[in-house]
């Protein structure tokens, strides 16, 4: 099986590469964390496509249960159909709605499955899926079969931190913190992203961008998806680079910042410390 | 086969498992990392490792774990000067020992010696690889002749990037020493947990379901109600620095334990008594302070206020304006205290020092007389009588 490697779009460290290929080989979750915009939703995206394998999303809510990611039981219709006469009715199986995993394990080939932002759920949520994950199997009750995967998928789940993880479920994952990246794996990334981009433009933006980030207070710091978005937007409006130059030490607020700030208390905080900055100058 | 890596990580506090350790092996036994020191440590990492904050614990451990593993390039053990060796067993070594070592076979015993003794040194020595080198007055200063030491000053070579990974310490920041018996706050805590439904109508409600639908003759009709959750609200008020240092490890335990117990908790810090400025970061305190108005503000009176402080301090400090050690305070202590404590329908104080003391600090009787009563020991029970209080 092909390992897997940074792409032209997608920079992965030498870590995050190991980390994914251990959990390839070794067919067990892996768990990734990290600020917000550092590519984890992507990274699956990316794994699939490196390993040329379907994937398949599973997006998690605050009232996402682990059941539904197995199965459902249409209790529901089948009581209605009871009611109507319906034939079908007779078949329980009608009624069982597969969920997400149940897609993955049934599936002629090895997919890729990412179980997305996993701690927006209940505190439990984890903890339900425990065998699921490590067996890769489970039973449905309504027909008394077992469902197991043919092919053990490669499981990607994600994590914001809101909500700590229980012990039982991390033992069973191998772990990835993706760090901010520094500013040389950032120039890659740019480069990767927009490979016609103008060399003077991505620097300036790069020093304009890490200044943002440094302002001590900011509620949500931009990140690389941030970034991305407003490089896209300088190059679209064909941004002169002296417009990004920032000779003076002061502060000044970057232009189309929106695709930088994203609430307006940041927005205020910057406005005031360019202002004082002025001032001060 | 690194059962001492597992172990080592296990003694400082990581809680890595069996479970963990034989995936590893299978890991390392499937070759994903193949003859690659740096692939080895990412490996180890990824695996052992389930919580940021525990990766800089992790590097540091792993640099001692495998200290040898990767031998510097260049100066060799045998080509330090004897007459430095000799300084360095002089300091080390007693008289008595020296000759007992020349009478068991001259130098090459004290060499083994030495690093015995050096080893033991390092073991008992926090972040033991400073020994060496904050040993200004060794004649090793420089070099020293342990692989950590000897690195020093010494030019860029193929091993040495493979140390450095792991000697950079990234996750520093990160690391953050709870420890983990807070299930007793965290059972106390639940004492304040209060139930209500809301949001989308997402469970069936059965009685409601039958008795409709026997209104209706029989034919079916659903009757959904939205789930229940936790909706108390809690505000934390830490005191940091000065005599809370004493009570810093159970302050963390009643804060991690607070924050995975309740969705809705803000915290905010301040210095021996809360005044008109309070902050988040403890390390940005004097740039990033927030109006306590601000506070106020924002978090309505449903919030449940708890302060967690010592209340050790002098008693100007609580009654007169300008008392504050750290700053001009334009208003009193207690017109604050006052202010809070009537905008929060519901507050306390937890004390960390044992309540029998209480009566031997001034300030600490006035603290709980301007909190009419309701400060509590920072114990399981004081926190249960706490809860109890809050949640009347």
């Amino acid at each position: 099986m092909a390992g897997f490697k940074s792409t032209e779009k997608y920079i992965a460290t030498r870590d995050l590469e190991v980390a994914v290929n251990a959990a390839v080989t070794l067919q067990r979750p892996l768990l990734v964390k990290g600020e917000p915009g550092t590519g984890k939703t992507v990274l699956a995206h990316e794994v699939a496509a490196a390993l040329g394998r379907p994937l398949i999303e599973w997006h998690i809510k605050s009232t996402t249960k682990a059941q539904q990611g197995l199965y459902e039981y249409d209790a529901v219709s089948r009581l209605r159909d009871g009611q109507l006469g319906d034939p079908r009715v007779h078949d329980i199986g009608n009624y069982i709605v597969r969920g997400k995993l149940w897609d993955a394990f049934e599936a002629d080939e090895q997919v890729v499955v990412l179980i997305d932002e996993v701690d927006k759920a209940d505190i439990e949520f984890p903890n339900d899926l425990l065998l699921e994950l490590d067996r890769m199997q489970f039973f449905v009750y309504e027909t008394r079969k077992t469902v197991a995967a043919r092919h053990r998928p490669v499981v990607i789940i994600t994590s914001n931190n809101e909500k700590e993880l229980p012990d039982a479920f991390l033992r069973r994952c191998f772990f990835h913190y993706i760090r901010f990246p520094d500013r040389e794996t950032m120039e890659r990334i740019v480069q990767a992203h927009y490979p016609d981009i103008r060399k003077d433009l991505a620097r300036e933006a790069l020093n304009v961008f890490f200044q943002v980030r440094d302002v001590p207070g900011l509620k949500k710091k931009p990140a690389t998806s941030e970034l991305l978005d407003w490089l896209k937007l300088l190059m679209v409006e064909d941004m002169p680079v002296d417009a990004l130059r920032t000779n003076e030490k002061h502060l000044v607020i970057p232009p189309l910042y929106g695709a930088l700030l994203k609430n307006e208390q940041d927005v205020h905080l910057f406005e005031r410390l360019a202002f004082l900055a002025r001032r001060g100058a | 086969m690194f059962s001492h890596l597992v172990l080592g990580l296990r003694s400082a506090g990581l809680p890595a498992s069996i479970t963990e350790y034989l995936t590893l092996m299978a890991a390392m036994k499937a070759g994903v990392a193949e003859y690659s020191i740096e692939d080895f440590y990412y490996l180890a990492r990824a695996t052992l490792v389930k919580d940021e904050r525990h990766l800089d614990k992790f590097d540091r451990v792993f640099a001692q774990c495998f200290k040898g593993l990767e031998p510097p390039e260049g100066v060799k053990i045998e080509d330090l000067p004897e007459e430095w060796l000799r300084k360095l067993a002089e300091k080390l070594l007693t008289p008595e020992e020296i000759e007992k070592i020349q009478a068991l076979g001259g130098f090459d015993a004290i060499m083994n010696r030495l690093k015995e003794l050096l080893a033991e040194q390092k073991g008992r020595h926090q972040g033991g690889s400073k020994w060496i080198g904050t040993a200004g007055t060794s004649p090793f200063g420089a070099y020293g002749y342990n692989p950590e030491g000897v690195r020093i000053g010494q030019d860029e070579s193929r091993h040495r990037r493979a140390v450095k990974v792991w000697d950079r310490r990234d996750y520093k920041d990160l690391d953050d020493t709870v420890e983990l018996g807070t299930r007793g706050m965290k059972l106390a805590l639940r004492r304040l947990r209060r139930f209500a439904r809301q949001g989308a109508a997402t469970e069936l409600d059965l009685p409601d379901t039958i008795r409709s639908t026997a209104n209706n003759a029989g034919s079916l009709d659903l009757k959904m109600v939205p789930e229940r959750h936790n909706t108390v609200k809690v505000l934390l008020f830490l005191d940091v620095g000065g005599s809370m240092d004493d009570h810093v490890k159970l302050t963390e335990e009643l804060f991690s334990a607070a924050r995975t117990e309740f969705k809705h908790l803000e915290y905010y810090y301040f210095h021996n008594f809360p005044y008109e400025k309070v902050w988040k970061n403890n390390r940005r305190r004097f740039e990033e302070t927030i109006p306590t108005w601000q506070v106020l503000r924002t978090y309505g009176p449903d919030y449940k206020l708890i302060i967690v402080g010592d209340a050790a301090m002098s008693p100007y400090e609580i009654t007169m304006q300008g008392g504050s050690v750290e700053h001009y305070n334009e208003e009193a202590g207690t017109v604050w205290l006052d202010r809070l404590s009537s905008h929060y329908r519901r507050s306390a104080w937890l004390n960390p020092t044992p309540k029998q003391s209480w009566g031997h600090v001034r300030s600490i009787s006035m603290v709980n007389d301007l909190m009419e009563g309701r400060m509590y020991p920072l114990t399981v029970n004081g926190i249960d009588d706490m809860t109890r209080e809050l949640s009347r």
